[in-house]
């Protein structure tokens, strides 16, 4: 059970009490859909019914009193119709063609909820449909072949061309030597191996939906003052930016303030700039606070998820396992427009290679359009996706070459002192080998192997076990920490308590907790001390976007010299001890506030080594730190039914230091979970790039007699990156699963499934010759739902 | 409309609300009871769980002239002036709470089932929470604080 | 939260005829409601077509289990934890109660009740198939009287029941005595808890004969999502009875059932998937009777 240490030294790897855990256990917590403002309307959005076409009019049913109602269009809009992104195609409503089905057109408000179910009924929108693309093949052919009809997005200045956001080309070396190194390894290889791995598309499903509340201040000219926004979010400074073009404000007159988030996993990293700015428009139009709260079916069918690739490796190999040399071809669905997909590219990019040495090495990426609703940030960031592809390609080189799928990789692992495919040298300790032998032994691997080996000749239920290895960069890519330059504050209060002010933000994670750990271990007080503000953009500094593992790390490091900071003040100008009581330290304090005032310690990011990266040929450190691990699944394939589930889970990381314990599990197991359902269960059923199963009776997550124990194991080795030396764990362990499952039913079964999510209508079609060509469950009618419940269409039977 | 009368956390209520007004609605909207969550609205999620007359239900699924003359517990009714209680505890310990939506019915699923089962073996607490999704934990930690919690109860 | 609340009438009459009385002065006007679990995942998902509603779910005269010699009457308005909590029917009927395990999560169970199940008549329900195998007898209720009729009879097609408008499904009445059978039933769903079934199979057979030659004497099949409604395998059952449980006959009962099953592709699954596991799962029963 927790254990509180009563002094600072040593908190940091005990597991004190989650910081607003109290509240949440009581059920007191204040999430989104539990506030209201006086009073407030409810806002609603009409969304496109097709997935691409031309407005050709809107509107509305004179049956409905729409005096009652604001109305909000593009027209209204007073800034610029962009939600911000790197590239600016994605208007915040669409005016005269829509992209994507569910593509927010029209926005109402009434004092009423109910009332609004009439009203988005009551509005007729007329289009002129033009011709769509729903896959990453369909665009490519589009391009291939000129197809005008079928460029559903020009281009941009940001690095698009035809139907492509962006596209990288990395190379592991000078690009010109490493074409030739390549062209030598392929003539001189033992073996060239080649496979296609293709990923589905992810539903984040945090179980608390997006919503926002919004207000809009007028001056008394009438002219907007100011908007303010509070909400369920990850990163409250994206929105401010989002509101200031949509409003044409400066940045101090768009105040947003995250609430408690009930879950987000990158779902609500881009997306609360669509609803924020769409309520703010709502509240600048009626004059009141304005509540818009999706309901599951609409932000499931609406909001991002994670983008489906599709990965084709071509190596070159040695008879002993080497690997020469590989190319890889990278591809991700973006959906309608390019929101966060290059930098969800990018990350997929340079994971690609993993945790191993090549010698020659070219990484093709690109980023396609389709007429899905645009994908976005989820756990992982683009790393699950190619890190499947390498992670199943490196299991069928070792089947190819003859070697076991754990020898193939030893030979070829990166350890310290080597240099990555980014020619970023390990300079930290790295250890693939040992962390390969702990990872097998806590698994009973080999006994497995064997065992199942016997046993499966006579069972219908085939066992098997299967790993994957690999690594995980924390915090922003390349130079985006020094870009992002992060600011955190860390005040004293009146009563000699320091608070921590960032616009890190808690939404299940642990962000509040581990913060007040460092800041406490560091200042020498009981965690209890310590207090966090609520991210408030009019009273916490920008600390960067709560994203990609950094908050531990990298904020966690600016608190922790934050804390030194506050220290040495208090040691140099109020006599505060060098070993101190906390009441010492309040002594101080308050010593202090009398001559001073106030106190406040503010700290920059600084990178701690000297970063070097190089954008444009996408060399040099791509990450500050890397978190290291091997991760093991058994398997059971029932030949029955063909379901495969996942039996048992071995997760062992190597994370630097264990910040808390009890946390990091936590963590851990949530991000294994999420794995396992994207590996087994969670599959998004397209038509017509509308999402048909979007309800959680038809979106299968798993429940908890789905999941199988699953064993969590670190190893620390203290990184000079984050404080106390920990690393980030945040997405890592989204990154494992779905190769070491699908390896583990290769294992199991003998054959090789390069597909997720791989459901057993997909095993029954290759382990028998029915069905059809293609293979996989694509063909199912989705428009019918046999469920007990569902009654929309009926069954020709 | 209907006069709903019904005993909630130990507190008698009446309320004047539609028939077929959600039981979910008539705590978070007329009794300003927030504490049960809406996931889903269709029963999958869990997260609007409520004992009702001592049972588990899904409060979206109940319409509110159904629980006229029943007694009521909701997640606010789980702790006795702010004491917790030990399940409530034992979540908070073993990181059985993250981002905190699921927990209030995951809680009431819980009690529930140290109700019918007070030492429940790790099949009972998996088909137990069965119907309480939660999307951080990956239930690890939830079943190490129904565990404990069978310990202290 | 799809529907407007205000625009549905929902009244709980005192007593069983008062309901019937309501039913029979304007049929086809209201709609029963009894746990809840599927008229108001329709009410909050804005499906809702009704919008007059009887309640059903405080009426005790439609709640109860009653253990006789030959049959287990079970009222219309049983939650799956009651049946799951009857001792009895856990020995008698244990195809029923594991069904009603398996019927979404607990909370679900808690208040979903079997005539509800049966009424709704979704191909993919779960208690059906113990039914069916069971050869269970169903008796509606109306102002006007009681009709008993066999529960293969009740459901007419996709959503169809025998029910008139006025009546109420009151009482299924499953015969016991089958301690002489092999009993299986099995769920193919979606994943393991609260998952709608793509297939389900329940089967019982008594085996004759000796060691060295076993004869299927009697056998009974029922199955969900083979079909737009649940159906009791009868080709399949044909195929078999009577036979030594062998290579040939395995092969035979697969054929057949792959003869009568209809299944369909849908957001969950696929026809063939459906059927060919439907096979395997029949298949797995046979083997096990010689086991
Ligand atoms: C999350 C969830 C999971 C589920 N999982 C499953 C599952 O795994 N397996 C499964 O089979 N079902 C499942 N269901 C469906 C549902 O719970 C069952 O069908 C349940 O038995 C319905 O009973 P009820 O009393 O709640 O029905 P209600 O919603 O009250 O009624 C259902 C229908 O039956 C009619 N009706 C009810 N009683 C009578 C009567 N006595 N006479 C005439 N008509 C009547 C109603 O008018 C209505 O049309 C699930 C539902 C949910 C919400
Ligand atoms: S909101 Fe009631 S079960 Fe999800
Ligand atoms: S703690 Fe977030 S959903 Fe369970």
């Amino acid at each position: 059970m927790g254990y509180t240490p009563q002094s600072g030294t040593g908190l940091l790897g005990s597991s004190p009490l989650r910081k607003e855990g109290r509240d949440k256990v009581l059920g007191a917590s204040r999430y989104i859909d539990d506030q209201s403002l006086p009073g407030m309307w409810h806002g609603a959005t009409v969304r496109s019914a097709i997935a691409r076409g031309r407005i050709r009019s809107i509107s509305y049913d004179p049956a409905v009193d729409w005096a009652q109602y604001a109305i909000v269009t593009a027209a209204d809009i007073p800034g610029e119709n962009t939600i911000v992104h790197l590239t600016r195609d994605h208007p915040c409503l669409a005016r005269a063609t829509v992209n994507h089905p569910e593509e927010p057109i029209v926005l109402l408000a009434h004092p009423d909820k109910t009332a609004l179910l009439a009203g988005v009924r009551g509005v007729r929108i007329d289009y002129d449909p033009l011709p769509g693309v729903f896959t990453i093949e369909e665009s490519e052919a589009a391009v291939a072949a000129n197809d005008t009809e079928r460029i559903i997005w020009e281009g941009s200045d940001a690095g698009g061309t035809a139907n492509c956001f962006k596209q990288y080309c990395m190379y592991s070396g000078d690009a010109a030597e490493t074409e030739a190194g390549l062209e030598a390894a392929f003539d001189t290889a033992d073996f060239i191996v080649e496979g296609e791995y293709a990923t589905g598309a992810q539903e984040q499903l945090y179980i608390e939906n997006n919503g926002v509340i919004a207000e809009c201040f007028r001056k008394p000219s009438g002219g907007i003052e100011s908007v303010c926004v509070r909400g369920s979010m990850q990163c409250p400074f994206y929105l401010v930016h989002a509101l200031t073009l949509v409003f044409d404000l400066p940045e101090d007159k768009c105040r947003v303030i995250q609430v408690e988030t009930g879950g987000a996993f990158g779902g609500k990293e881009d997306f609360p700039s669509v609803i924020g700015s769409h309520a703010a428009l709502l509240a600048m139009k009626c004059g009141h606070p304005v509540k818009m709260t999706y309901d599951r079916a609409e932000d499931m069918a609406a909001t991002t998820k994670r983008h489906p690739s599709r990965t084709r490796h071509r190596t070159a190999v040695s008879k002993e396992g080497r690997l020469l040399g590989g190319t890889v071809d990278f591809a991700i669905d973006g959906g309608a427009y390019a929101t966060l997909s290059p930098v969800v590219l990018s990350r997929g990019t340079i994971h690609a290679p993993g945790p191993y040495k090549w010698p020659h090495l070219r990484v093709r990426a690109k980023a396609m359009a389709t007429n899905l609703p645009p994908h976005g940030a989820f756990r992982g960031f683009g790393a699950p996706q190619s890190l499947f592809g390498l992670e199943r390609h490196m299991d069928k080189i070792a089947r190819t070459i003859g070697l076991s799928p754990e020898e193939l990789r030893r030979r070829n692992f990166l350890g310290t002192g080597d240099c990555t495919a980014t020619g970023q040298p390990l300079n930290e300790p790295v250890d693939m080998q040992h962390l390969l032998t702990r990872a097998l032994h806590e698994a009973g691997y080999h006994e497995k192997l064997a065992r199942f080996t016997v046993e499966n000749k006579t069972s219908s239920i085939k066992r098997g076990v299967g790993f994957a290895s690999f690594m995980h960069g924390t915090g922003f890519t390349g130079s985006g920490e020094r870009r992002l330059n992060s600011l955190v504050h860390l005040d004293l209060l009146p009563e000699g308590r320091p608070q921590i002010l960032v616009s890190s933000t808690e939404f299940g994670q642990g962000t509040n907790t581990i913060l007040c750990q460092v800041a406490a271990q560091t200042l020498q007080l009981p965690y209890d001390e310590i207090t966090i503000a609520r991210p408030d953009t009019s009273v916490v500094p920008n600390s960067g976007p709560t994203v990609a593992s950094r908050t531990a790390m990298i904020v966690g490091k600016l608190i922790e010299r934050a804390s030194q900071q506050m220290l040495a003040t208090l040691r140099a100008h109020a006599a505060l001890p060098e070993a101190h009581t906390a009441d010492d330290f309040h002594a101080a304090g308050l010593r202090y506030l009398a001559k001073h005032g106030t106190l406040r310690e503010s700290v920059r990011y600084e990178p701690p080594t000297k970063i070097y990266w190089d954008d444009d040929l996408y060399r040099g450190d791509a990450y500050p730190g890397y978190a290291w691990a091997v991760y093991v699944a058994e398997v059971a394939v029932d030949m029955n039914t063909y379901m495969a589930t996942c039996t048992r889970f071995d997760a062992l990381q190597e994370v630097g230091k264990v910040m808390h314990p009890v946390l990091a599990k936590g963590q851990i197991e949530g991000g294994v979970a999420q794995g396992i359902g994207y590996a087994l269960y969670e599959k998004c059923m397209w038509k017509e790039g509308r999402m048909m199963n979007n309800q959680m009776t038809n979106y299968i997550m798993p429940t908890s007699a789905d999941l199988p124990p699953i064993h969590v194991h670190f190893e620390e080795v203290p990184s000079i990156h984050g404080p106390g030396g920990a690393k980030g764990i945040g997405e890592l362990p989204m990154d494992g699963p779905a190769p070491a499952i699908l390896n583990a039913i290769e294992n199991a079964t003998g054959v090789a499934f390069n597909t997720i999510p791989l459901l057993p209508e997909d095993i029954f079609e290759r382990f028998t010759s029915l069905g059809h060509p293609h293979g996989g469950s694509e063909d199912l009618d989705v428009t019918v739902d046999r469920d007990t419940r569902t009654e929309a269409v009926e069954v020709t039977a | 409309m209907s006069l709903v009368q019904l005993t909630v956390n130990g507190t008698r209520q009446q309320v004047d609300v539609p028939p077929m007004k959600r039981l979910l609605d008539v705590l978070r909207e007329d009794l300003a009871l927030t504490g049960s969550k809406e996931g889903c609205g269709e029963g999958e999620c869990g997260a609007c769980a409520v004992l009702l007359d001592g049972v588990l239900v899904n409060s979206c699924l109940v319409p509110a002239l159904q629980v006229n003359g029943s007694r009521l517990c909701t997640i606010e009714g789980v702790s006795t002036e702010g004491r917790l209680h030990p399940i409530q505890q034992c979540f908070l310990e073993c990181g059985g709470a993250q981002c905190g939506i699921c927990t209030p019915g995951m809680i009431l699923a819980t009690q529930h089932l140290l109700d019918k089962y007070p030492h429940p073996t790790m099949e009972q607490i998996q088909e137990g929470l069965a119907g309480n999704l939660c999307r951080c934990t990956g239930y690890m930690r939830i079943f190490e604080a129904v565990q404990e919690a069978a310990k202290v109860a | 939260m799809r529907s407007d609340v205000g625009q549905f009438d929902f009244v709980s009459p005192a007593s069983l005829d008062a309901v019937l009385e309501r039913l029979a002065a304007e049929p086809g006007v209201h709609t029963p409601l009894a746990g809840g679990t599927e008229l108001m995942v329709a009410l909050n998902t804005g499906r809702l077509q009704q919008h007059s509603l009887l309640n059903l779910q405080h009426l005790s005269e439609l709640r109860f289990i009653r253990v006789e010699a030959e049959a287990i009457h079970i009222g219309s308005g049983t939650t799956f934890t009651d049946i799951r909590r009857s001792e009895a029917i856990a020995i008698d009927l244990p195809l029923l109660s594991q069904a009603a395990s398996w019927t979404g999560s607990v909370a679900n169970q808690n208040r979903g009740t079997l005539g509800g199940n049966l009424c709704n008549a979704s191909p993919a329900a779960d208690s059906p198939p113990a039914l069916l195998a069971y050869g269970a007898t169903v008796t509606l209720v109306s102002s006007h009287g009681t009709r008993t009729l066999p529960y293969s009879d009740f459901h007419l097609g996709y959503k169809r029941t025998a029910l008139r408008p006025d009546e109420l499904l009151h009482t299924i009445s499953v015969p016991t005595g089958w301690s002489g059978y092999r009993q299986y039933i099995r769920k193919v769903g979606t994943r393991n808890a609260q998952a709608i079934s793509k297939v389900a199979l329940a089967a019982m057979a008594r085996v004759d004969g000796d060691r060295t030659s076993r004869v299927i004497g009697d056998i009974r099949i029922g199955a969900a999502s083979l079909a737009d409604r649940p159906v009791r395998c009868a080709a399949a059952e044909a195929a078999v009875r009577g036979k030594l449980v062998n290579e040939t006959t395995v092969r035979a009962a697969r054929t057949a059932l792959a003869g009568e099953a209809k299944p369909i592709d849908d957001i969950r699954s696929t026809a063939t998937y459906r059927a060919h596991v439907a096979a395997n799962l029949l298949e797995e029963f046979l083997r096990s009777l010689v086991g």
